[in-house]
């Protein structure tokens, strides 16, 4: 029995022994994370930098969320109960929601550059919008520090988005049956209320419950709110979500009828909405 | 010496690895779980927020800060109202600030020289009187936010360094009206819409806490209905681009200079319109430029009923302005200069005293009751058949305030104003020109200790001094100049 006990201990000690490093890995990350500071951002003829003014700028407004190692673990990190509030973006892991780019590769500059001024709606997150240019491109050069990614990888070519065509009603049914048929109604509900069968199960890939987009709320959607910024959310996914890219299932010319037939749920004018009043649109049938 | 045997020293060695074994298999949980001890006022408090996204240093605004008031205390994520909130957040700050305090000016002292039975004091000389000790500033009850999406409010009761309360804010505001930024409506009494906020400075001394440029009038001027940095009751309409790079704001307040009840200028309004524009500069940051009028009408003849001035019953409006414009220019992230200046004129009448013939204490409360003729120290009253001399004239000056943060961090800042107001004539013929002239200068250190989400204090040391020419004592026939100096240390902080 003691022997045992003395065997396991031993073992234990060992395998804690060599799993002692990644205790320390918050350390080794700064050194880590230091060695990338020669990282840039290049926005049209904008070249962001890590320097004195993003660093004071990411310890001004940002760290209290995003944390001194951009790994989500700010101070306030711990009240933010998800899925009401969503917790902050690790940016060690290199993975963002908003990207022009194809699921599971690096965003543009452009995207986080876009991402900070325009913030993300339902979230912490505010939009930084007060900021000049010059920082907002300093500060994608100081986030993109974080991840090693962003030296090994990088970032995926934005996707084509074809001209967006005239909103007719055949289109608004067209992307009713796509809205049935890729089955977006699991989670976003049959009236696009976020009340789907699958709603409540959903977690984020660090297994935090998240919630799917009421698009009846009045809210922007978090990646923006022009048709092209709906269309990209799903030809893209939102990377660590579980909403998937539907770049495989969904022509690009059906894509723009989704595009219409949402915009039949959201408040806001929108032809879209004007016509669907005008057409006998019901629900889709999650039974037929 | 004392040795171990074998079977001794194996036991030490299996317990020390067993201790060892616990103590590595402990660190993992231990390092993981160690978090700092963190301590929230209100807004950030609702946010998550380090005061330090709004404030340049608290309580002044940065941008954002900025943006986020008029967005109606929202940061527009669609989470800003109450509902969303855990029942628990109750959206109040306290702000005290207790200080140790050293005044110094001159007053009119009595001699005891020549001293007799009918001048038991003897004659007067100018003195300096030095006074020193613990002190309070004043004491604030800060709550305010949303009510629902795009309505909110703030209420703030306020005590004045002798403890005394009154409503230093009451209002309701209504925003992104047709979801628009550019149609905001706010109602009740507020602050105006001064890009550089005296309700926001660090100034904590008698002289150095308020902007003198913005509470200036001549000597002996009546009209104190024209306070830019007094709060106006009124309705006030803003507007703002969706990134609150322009700012435009008209409001239409009461000629009561904030005082409740109507007793002042009750049949007459003001109206105070701002507009400013910030630009992207680039490393340099943010610049902004505007400009302020502040034109209006107050009473100067209140009826009387037994010689007694009926407040609430000004009539005989004549007219005042205040025009500016305003610079907020940032050098990169540790240095800004605010600026702002002052084209002031009031109507003759004002020139003379008329005005405030009911004459508040600023709250609301009546200070002179007497009928105005007969009553010492009563405010002249325009009644019937009153004529001006013909020395006078309507008072017009000028004058700046500037004022240089540096910024080494959020939680250190470094402060120095100067404020100059010039007459550029004077309200009768043949008073001096430098009559009522004011230089000012204020130098601050402001250090937190600590600034979080959830509380913030800030130690303080100031020191101001003021000159103003011939409002200083009178002997005999001469008026000294007023000369003070102030120096402050303490402590000011919210939670």
């Amino acid at each position: 029995m003691r022997t045992g006990l003395r065997k396991w201990s031993l073992l234990l000690g060992a395998a804690a022994f060599f799993a002692l490093p990644l205790t320390s890995w918050a350390q080794l990350s700064t050194a880590d994370i230091a060695s990338r500071d020669n990282m840039e951002a290049h926005i049209g003829n904008l070249t962001g930098h890590v320097n004195a003014r993003s660093t004071y700028d990411y310890k001004r407004y940002c760290v209290s969320c995003h944390g001194d190692l951009g790994d989500g673990n700010g101070e306030v990190a711990q009240w933010l109960d998800p899925p009401m509030w969503p917790k902050p973006r690790d940016f060690q892991m290199g993975v963002f929601k908003c990207r022009s780019t194809l699921t599971g590769s690096l965003p543009t500059d452009e995207d986080l550059f876009d991402t900070i001024a325009r913030g993300l709606d339902r979230s912490a997150m505010p939009q930084w919008s007060q900021f000049t240019k010059q920082q907002r491109a300093d500060l994608v050069a100081y986030v993109k520090h974080f991840s090693p990614r962003f030296v090994t990888e990088k970032p995926g070519t934005p996707i084509t988005i074809p001209p967006e065509p005239e909103v007719t009603p055949e289109r608004i049914k067209a992307g009713r049956e796509v809205f049935a048929r890729v089955q977006c109604w699991k989670c976003h509900g049959v009236q696009g209320m976020a009340n789907g069968p699958s709603a409540s199960t959903l977690t984020d890939d660090l297994g935090r419950p998240i919630a799917p987009f009421n698009f009846t709320e009045g809210s922007r959607p978090k990646c923006g709110d022009t048709d092209r910024d709906i269309y990209k959310i799903f030809m893209t996914g939102l990377d660590g979500t579980p909403m998937p890219s539907f770049a495989d299932n969904i022509k690009p010319d059906e894509a723009w009828d989704l595009v219409f037939y949402l915009r039949t749920f959201m408040q806001g004018a929108s032809k879209a909405k004007e016509l669907a009043k005008t057409m006998d649109l019901k629900p889709v049938n999650p039974n037929p | 010496m004392h040795v171990l045997s074998r079977s001794s020293l194996r036991k030490v060695v299996r317990s020390a690895i067993s201790l060892v074994s616990f103590t590595l298999l402990l660190a993992p949980f231990v390092l993981i779980s160690a978090k700092p001890a963190k301590a929230i006022p209100a807004f950030a408090r609702k946010y998550g927020l380090r005061c330090s996204a709004c404030h340049e240093t608290w309580p002044i605004l940065n941008n954002f800060g900025l943006k986020f008031r008029d967005n109606g205390y929202q940061i527009m994520n669609d989470r800003d109202a109450p509902i969303w909130q855990n029942p628990s957040y109750w959206p109040a700050t306290f702000r005290m600030t207790p200080i140790w305090h050293r005044f110094s000016n001159l007053q009119a002292v009595d001699t005891y020289t020549g001293a007799s039975t009918a001048n038991p004091y003897g004659t007067q000389a100018v003195e300096r009187i030095t006074s020193s000790g613990v002190d309070l500033s004043g004491l604030d009850f800060h709550t305010g936010g949303t009510l629902y999406k795009n309505i909110s409010f703030y209420l703030l009761p306020s005590s004045d360094p002798t403890g005394a309360f009154h409503f230093e804010t009451v209002m309701t505001r209504f925003d992104n009206i047709l979801g628009s930024s550019w149609l905001n409506i706010k109602v009740g009494r507020f602050e105006l819409n001064n890009l550089l906020s005296e309700k926001r400075a660090v100034g904590l001394t008698a002289d150095g806490g308020i902007y003198q440029t913005y509470h200036f009038i001549p000597v002996g001027d009546g009209n104190i209905f024209g306070q830019m940095g007094d709060n106006q009751l009124g309705i006030e309409y803003v507007g703002h681009s969706y990134n609150d790079r322009t700012r435009v704001s008209a409001a239409l307040l009461d000629s009561n200079d904030g005082n409740v009840n109507l007793t002042l200028g009750a049949n007459s309004y003001s109206g105070f319109f701002t507009f400013d524009q910030a630009v992207d500069a680039g490393k340099w940051d943010v610049q902004r430029l505007g400009a302020y009028a502040f034109v209006g009408q107050a009473a100067t003849y209140y009826k009387t009923s037994g010689g007694v001035p009926i407040a609430g019953s000004g009539v005989g409006n004549k007219g005042f302005s205040r025009i500016g414009v305003t610079t907020q220019f940032y050098f990169g992230p540790h240095f800004d200069v605010n600026f702002v200046t002052q084209h002031g004129e009031d109507n003759a009448w004002f020139g003379q005293g008329y005005g405030n013939a009911v004459a508040t204490d600023g709250d609301g409360g009546v200070t002179c009751t007497g009928p105005t003729a007969t009553t010492p120290g009563c405010p002249p009253n325009n009644t019937p058949g009153t004529t001006l001399s013909a020395l006078a004239r309507a008072p017009s000056w000028n004058g700046y305030t500037i004022e240089a943060r540096y910024v080494y961090s959020p939680t250190l800042i470094f402060l120095g104003r100067y404020e100059a107001e010039r007459m550029q004539q004077q309200a009768t013929i043949g008073t001096p020109q430098n009559i009522g002239n004011i230089n000012l200068w204020d130098f601050i250190a402001r250090w937190n200790p600590f600034m979080s989400n959830r509380a913030g204090m800030a130690l303080q040391a100031e020191y101001t001094v003021m000159h103003q020419v011939g409002t200083g004592p009178t002997v005999g026939l001469t008026t000294a100049n007023l000369n003070d100096n102030e120096i402050l240390l303490g402590t000011d902080f919210d939670f």
